[in-house]
């Protein structure tokens, strides 16, 4: 190792240069590593990964990798089987990752896709994420680097079965895992069991993606089968040899503080192993989950409730004209509100809590100067780290080793139970799991941010929009986030996740600019599936389709009068043109149903969405959701269209069931059912998806789709029933 | 066995309460319990050590635990141990191999149908539990009987795949749950 880091140190120059210097990059080589017949392939990665993080996400929203790299990292193995085990920096979290990841692999590389297993890399020996798996950057950021890195490996197999075999390279084909030429051939295993010290040749040219034949296709998940057949694959499911199992008392009142606790009778409950007290916070540690949870009651803990927060507090906080104001987007001049002809509504969306299923938790051991961590997360790096300064221990001798993810959408961009299993185990000198109750998942969740809405509009004479603006005030979604460094908050000011598909992307309106009002709630909001895209697009595009039905236009019609054809905009017009054709988009009643459409674009993937509802007993019923997206390349049609389907079933019941509300100082609903979430029965009878490739490269997928759904909902009840909805969850008047 | 330490009496200083004999994926199984309360969940996920079935709520609300019990669809997580003694239990990974797929594991893959994955087994339980009572369900029917939740939204497919599933169980006479 220590030869490994001064490596690392000579190399600031370039790790410094700017990310195009990918293909440029040096692979360091090391033997030994693991068992037999074992390739390593290792590469260093650049600095400040934060840095460029904001820049991609602020300046050109293109998608990049973020690794961490100061230390020699693990890419592949080729191991005796002749298969490639791929250590990937991006954990699975059921958007389709690792299938998106192997298809790219098995191009450059060729093998087939059966011959690739993929694993999360554990932080030890594998590459370290230094951000996250999130964004919808995986498969967009890793699309260079990792057909790179698969091309190079290809090459140095080539280049080892050349003296191997005794053929000139140029002579030597390579296809499902076997270097073959000259009448003469060798599976890359064989090819990598005489090697000891790998050459390292300069990249290779990538093909082009036309003679693809696994980038493109349909290819079934990979994870499919444990995932039918019910493998221990997940974080809850991991187990370590002596494990005790461990609940943490949590405070119901929001913002409650840690006192003190009475402990007395919890320690003599049946399997209590012990009890955990820290400065702010107490757990007990027992044989199983139910002792540890029936002693957990017994614990009578004092908490300091310096406020009891009510619903009124938090909806007078994020109020537009309140907190911190920032201009977003401007162009033009501001509408005045004392115009006799602007056109002014408000629009609201909940607090939302994230439920997915997999409650988060954590397995831990702590021995011997060492620990280990089992976990759910999206953020490796962070969670190593947190650990590591937890327990005083360098970041080397933490491994975190990451699972499959029982639903991710920002739940897991934050891991304080890492730590707390990590505590209790060296409390205890033994392995202790430790997850969250459904209660707390609900009470502690990193919500979704209520948000509040002001729309103001101004038609010229010729029925088209001369002013737009977009006013809106969110809880936190970026700031006070552990992803982004507080620095960069008072350097771009506004929250950027509260801002995604906050400003308006109608290019041609003259006069047009979107204000933020920014706002920290008592309670933790944080990144939620496609952040501020779903409430910002309701408003917008709600908007927007109220606008055209006063100009008496087509709302089609209207939204793509108001597009240029250059670049985003164009792109916006394209998804909205197919959408309307594929769907047979009418704007009139028949037969009870009604369409509605609308469209955004998020992170440079613009989508747009044609619903067709009706009312049933009193209720909206979807039927239909014709769904356009341009995601530039679609790596797997089918998985980009289950991320359409997921994001549209999510966007439904964010929008038309989800609440949390403030009672008494304390969050609810705790459970599922009272926490209202769409069903098979609320799914639409159809979704649609097609395509726009309006770019040669993949970008992101797994938000995107969510921007539209509950703005066209609210179109197609507004065509059916005369009323506007304005606030969500949406209700019938 | 798995975890054989969890929930077995000590002896020296414990009263065991009861031991409970059951059938789980067509093997008998007994155990020794303090707490005859303790839900099934645990038992099976950390006594006998199956993780296919899934804690997502502890309050029967998600589904995520379904199983079969006597061929009914069951929420294990809130269904005491003690009620288990004598009953033919089916989890996930009774249901079905990937060489011997039940036509229910058999329509989620031709479908696709999995995304994150952690719902899917009680789904699929649910699912199996369905067609047992009703080889052809209808979309209403589902509706009414398939009401555990999945986050990540592949309720579409789903849908898809219990049709299916009821055209293959139908196909090659299979009995759905294994008994």
């Amino acid at each position: 190792m220590t030869e490994t880091k001064n490596k690392a140190e000579n190399r600031e120059p370039e790790e410094q240069a700017p990310k195009k210097k990918w293909s440029r990059r040096k692979f360091l080589v090391r033997g030994g590593l693991g068992t037999m017949g074992v390739l390593a392939l290792g590469t260093f990665l650049f600095r400040n990964p934060i840095r460029r993080a904001m820049l991609g996400m602020v300046d050109t929203m293109e998608p990049a990798y973020f690794g961490q790299g100061t230390e020699v990292t693990l890419w592949f193995e080729v191991i005796e089987t002749n298969k490639v085990v791929f250590h990937s920096p991006k954990v699975e979290m059921g958007q389709g990752t690792f299938t998106g990841l192997a298809q790219m692999i098995a191009d450059e590389l060729d093998v087939s896709i059966d011959q690739i297993e993929v694993k999360a890399a554990e932080t030890d020996t594998g590459v370290i994420d230094g951000l996250s798996t999130g964004g919808s950057l995986s498969v967009g950021g890793l699309w260079q680097p990792l057909r790179e890195l698969s091309a190079t490996l290809r090459e140095m197999i080539k280049n080892e079965a050349a003296s191997q075999l005794g053929v000139p390279v140029g002579e030597l084909n390579t296809a499902d895992g076997v270097v073959s030429g000259g009448g003469k051939s060798k599976t890359y295993a064989e090819v990598a069991a005489e090697v000891s010290q790998w050459e390292v040749p300069s990249t290779p040219e990538l093909r082009p993606t036309s003679q693809y034949k696994h980038v493109g296709k349909p290819v079934p998940r990979i994870d499919l089968q444990p995932k039918v057949f019910g493998d221990p694959i997940f974080g809850m499911d991991a187990e370590m040899p002596d494990m005790l199992h461990a609940a943490v008392v949590r405070p119901e009142h929001v913002g409650a503080k840690f006192k003190s606790a009475d402990t007395s009778a919890a320690e003599s409950m049946p399997g209590v192993v012990k009890i955990v007290q820290m400065e702010d916070w107490v757990g007990v540690v027992a044989e199983t989950f139910p002792q540890a949870l029936a002693a957990k009651r017994k614990i009578k803990v004092e908490w300091d409730v310096p406020k009891t927060w009510s619903e009124d507090d938090i909806r007078d906080m994020l109020t537009v004209g309140k907190g911190n104001e920032m201009i977003t987007q401007m162009q033009g001049s501001a509408l005045s509100p004392d115009d006799d002809g602007i056109i002014e509504m408000e629009f609201t969306s909940p607090l939302g809590a994230h439920a997915q299923i997999e409650p988060n938790g954590a397995v831990a051991s702590v021995k011997d100067g060492k620990a280990t961590v089992i976990i759910s997360t999206q953020v490796i790096g962070i969670t190593r780290n947190q650990v590591a300064e937890a327990l005083g221990f360098s970041v080397e001798d933490v491994n975190v080793v990451p699972t499959y993810l029982g639903g991710g959408f920002g739940r897991r961009l934050s891991t304080p139970h890492a730590i707390r299993a990590a505590v209790m185990s060296r409390e205890t000198g033994k392995p202790v799991k430790y997850f969250f109750t459904r209660k707390e998942e609900f009470q502690h969740d990193t919500f979704r941010p209520p948000t509040h809405h002001v729309m103001r509009g101004k038609l010229n004479n010729d029925g088209l929009l001369e002013g737009l603006e977009h006013h809106y005030a969110s809880g936190d979604v970026a700031i006070n986030s552990l992803l982004i460094p507080g620095f960069a908050n008072s350097i771009i000011g506004a929250d950027i996740g509260a801002m995604r598909g906050g400003n308006i992307q109608y290019d041609k309106v003259q006069n047009h600019r979107s204000v933020q009002w920014h706002t920290t709630l008592p309670f933790a909001t944080s990144w939620w599936r496609s952040l501020g895209l779903l409430a910002n697009t309701f408003a917008i595009e709600s908007f927007v389709d109220e606008i055209a039905i006063k100009a008496g236009a087509d709302p089609a019609e209207f939204r793509l009068a108001h597009l240029s054809d250059d670049g985003n905009a164009g792109r916006i017009k394209a998804v909205i043109n197919k959408a309307v054709k594929e769907s047979g988009y009418v704007d009139e009643v028949k037969d009870g149903r009604a369409m509605g459409i609308a469209a955004s674009i998020d992170s440079g993937s613009p989508c747009a969405h044609v619903v067709e509802v009706s009312i049933e007993d009193n209720r909206i019923k979807v039927h239909k959701v014709t769904c356009v997206l341009d995601c530039g390349l679609v790596v797997n049609p089918d998985q980009v269209a289950a991320q359409c389907e997921g994001c549209i079933i999510m966007g439904i019941s964010g929008s038309m069931h989800e609440k949390m509300t403030l009672r008494d100082g304390k969050l609810y609903p705790t459970i599922y059912g009272p926490y209202d979430m769409a069903l098979i029965r609320h799914a639409p009878d159809e979704i649609d998806v097609h395509f726009v490739q309006g770019a040669d490269k993949p970008l992101p997928v797994g938000e995107p789709p969510m921007g539209p759904i509950a703005a066209a909902i609210g179109n197609a009840v507004r065509r059916l029933t005369g009323n506007r909805i304005t606030d969500l969850p949406m209700k019938l008047a | 066995m798995v975890g054989d330490s969890l929930f077995l009496c000590k002896p020296v200083d414990r009263i065991c309460a009861m031991e409970i004999s059951f059938t789980l994926n067509g093997n008998q199984e007994t155990v020794e319990i303090e707490d005859g309360q303790t839900p099934l969940l645990w038992v099976i996920r950390d006594v006998l050590g199956l993780k296919g079935t899934k804690f997502g709520c502890g309050k029967a609300a998600c589904g995520a635990c379904t199983i079969l019990i006597d061929g009914d669809a069951v929420r294990c997580c809130s269904y005491a141990v003690q009620f288990a003694e004598g009953k033919e239990i089916t989890t996930i990974e009774g249901l079905g191999t990937p060489d011997n797929p039940h036509p229910v594991q058999q329509a989620w893959i031709e479908n696709v149908v999995p995304q994150c994955g952690y719902c899917q087994p009680g789904f699929m339980m649910a699912t199996a539990a369905l067609l047992e009572k009703n080889p052809a369900p209808t979309n209403d029917d589902i509706n009414h009987n398939i009401i555990n939740i999945c986050r990540c939204g592949t309720y579409c497919r789903m849908r898809k795949a219990i049709h299916r599933a009821a055209e293959l169980c139908s196909q090659d006479n299979r009995v759905p749950a294994e008994q």
